[in-house]
């Protein structure tokens, strides 16, 4: 990445209008605003972590069933007797989230494809990747709606649940945003947008997508399979 | 340190390295819980340890367009407790002396950290202020016409802001000796070396001999010549 000093005055007599931004810092504005929102991101994810490490880790006791039910992660849908789940325990849906996952991470491989495609100048490739992200992340959307339907508690059932709830769907919110982001460069790719030189609209997308799916990566290995 | 979000490519491999690491965790998670917690930990120190060491390629020497005219020089000084030093004004003098010459000079208001996190920059600026005002007079009594500036408390930072104002065609920068400058330390010749396709003077100036030898020294003055 390049600086520029342009000249105050005199040297291009056919140049109208202000004088370009003094831009101190070496990294550019687009690609600094995606780091600031990346690491705006982060923060709000670690707070949604810190609440679910604090209920399985710190404070058992904040089981609306009775507080021993904790010694049992996921917890007991009843209260335990003798220090047994005579109800069973809750469940998470361990594999469909898996198969989501693959899913999702699929996705990644194919928006990068898309961003290589373009670089070459191949809009089939391009166009064809993007269309596969996006279908994948909506197919990722949809099992967890259908999940969330068939999960077998509420957000009701304690702050497992709760949790549960919020750092998934928080991470979902995160697939919207993101699938929204990819339908624009869909729209724009077919409507003859971006080529090698300019696809920088390309680009900040795609790191927003890697970014959704390594959160992914870890509120799964964390909520589902720890 | 380099961002794993700078591009979408360096994305996509954070992605490669978050699966295996995890994949990791989990393995070591199912042979025992605090295996898989070390596991965490070690690979989260790594990866802290990777990315600080991580350098990202040189740039490309930033090209400056000088606002001069071919028969006039524009050299931009950059120094700051050695800015009133007699080597560097000797190496001003010097230039003034071989060519029509336009000179500014930087001061950063150099400043602890802990300052400058908390915005309490003004004794900085006035401290760098009297610094520049001396050193400008002491310039304008030898014949010396010379602009100056206060700038950012980093020096390349500082140098980045006068080189966009000021279009040098050659940048001299004034330390303390190897061993005793912080800049020298944090490499910000060398910075301004690979940043700019100017020429870069590096001038040392030691201060502790400064005092005895001020008494001989032989400021040459821009009319004399």
């Amino acid at each position: 990445m390049t600086a520029h000093a342009e000249p105050l005055h005199g040297q291009h007599d056919d140049h109208h209008g202000p004088p370009p931004a003094n831009q101190s810092s070496r990294v550019d504005a687009r690609v600094l605003g995606m780091l600031l929102f990346i690491g705006s991101e982060i923060m709000l994810f670690g707070s949604f972590f810190a609440a679910y490490f604090f209920i399985r880790v710190v404070n058992p006791s904040s089981s609306t069933i009775t507080p021993d039910a904790w010694q049992f992660w996921p917890p007991c849908k009843e209260p335990p007797v003798g220090g047994q789940c005579t109800a069973g325990q809750f469940e998470f849906p361990v594999f469909v989230a898996g198969v989501n996952t693959c899913i999702l991470v699929t996705s990644s491989f194919t928006v990068h494809w898309a961003l290589q495609s373009i670089k070459k100048g191949q809009r089939a490739g391009f166009l064809a990747g993007m269309v596969l992200t996006f279908l994948m992340g909506l197919a990722f959307l949809l099992t967890q709606v259908i999940e969330y339907l068939n999960v077998g508690f509420n957000t009701s059932d304690g702050a497992f649940a709760s949790v549960f709830f919020g750092l998934t769907g928080l991470h979902g919110a995160h697939v919207a945003v993101g699938l929204s982001l990819l339908l624009m460069v869909i729209i724009r790719g077919f409507r003859g947008h971006y080529s090698p030189e300019h696809h920088h609209g390309v680009e900040l997308p795609g790191i927003y997508w890697h970014f959704v799916d390594v959160m992914w990566i870890v509120v799964y290995t964390t909520v589902y399979l720890l | 340190m380099e961002s794993p979000f700078r591009s979408e490519e360096a994305a996509f491999r954070f992605l490669l390295i978050t699966i295996g690491a995890f994949a990791l965790i989990v393995i070591a998670s199912a042979i025992s819980t605090a295996f898989g917690f070390l596991t965490f930990l070690a690979l989260s120190a790594a990866a802290v340890a990777v990315y600080l060491r991580q350098r990202g390629p040189a740039p490309e020497p930033t090209h400056i367009e000088p606002l001069a005219g071919s028969d006039e020089r524009r050299v931009l000084v950059v120094a700051n407790e050695t800015v009133g030093g007699q080597e560097l004004l000797s190496a001003i003098s010097t230039l003034a002396i071989s060519q029509k010459t336009t000179f500014r000079v930087v001061c950063p208001a150099l400043n602890s950290r802990l300052k400058t996190f908390t915005s309490d920059e003004d004794p900085a600026r006035e401290a760098a202020q009297a610094r520049l005002d001396a050193t400008l007079a002491r310039l304008a009594s030898v014949g010396i016409e010379a602009q100056g500036e206060v700038g950012d408390g980093d020096p390349l930072v500082a140098l980045d802001d006068a080189v966009r104002t000021f279009g040098p065609n050659e940048i001299v920068i004034s330390t303390h000796p190897p061993g005793r400058s912080n800049w020298l330390e944090r490499g910000v010749v060398d910075s301004v070396r690979a940043r700019y396709d100017v020429p870069v003077t590096h001038v040392v100036v030691d201060l502790g001999d400064v005092a005895e030898r001020e008494s001989e020294a032989y400021l040459p003055a821009a009319d004399e010549t």
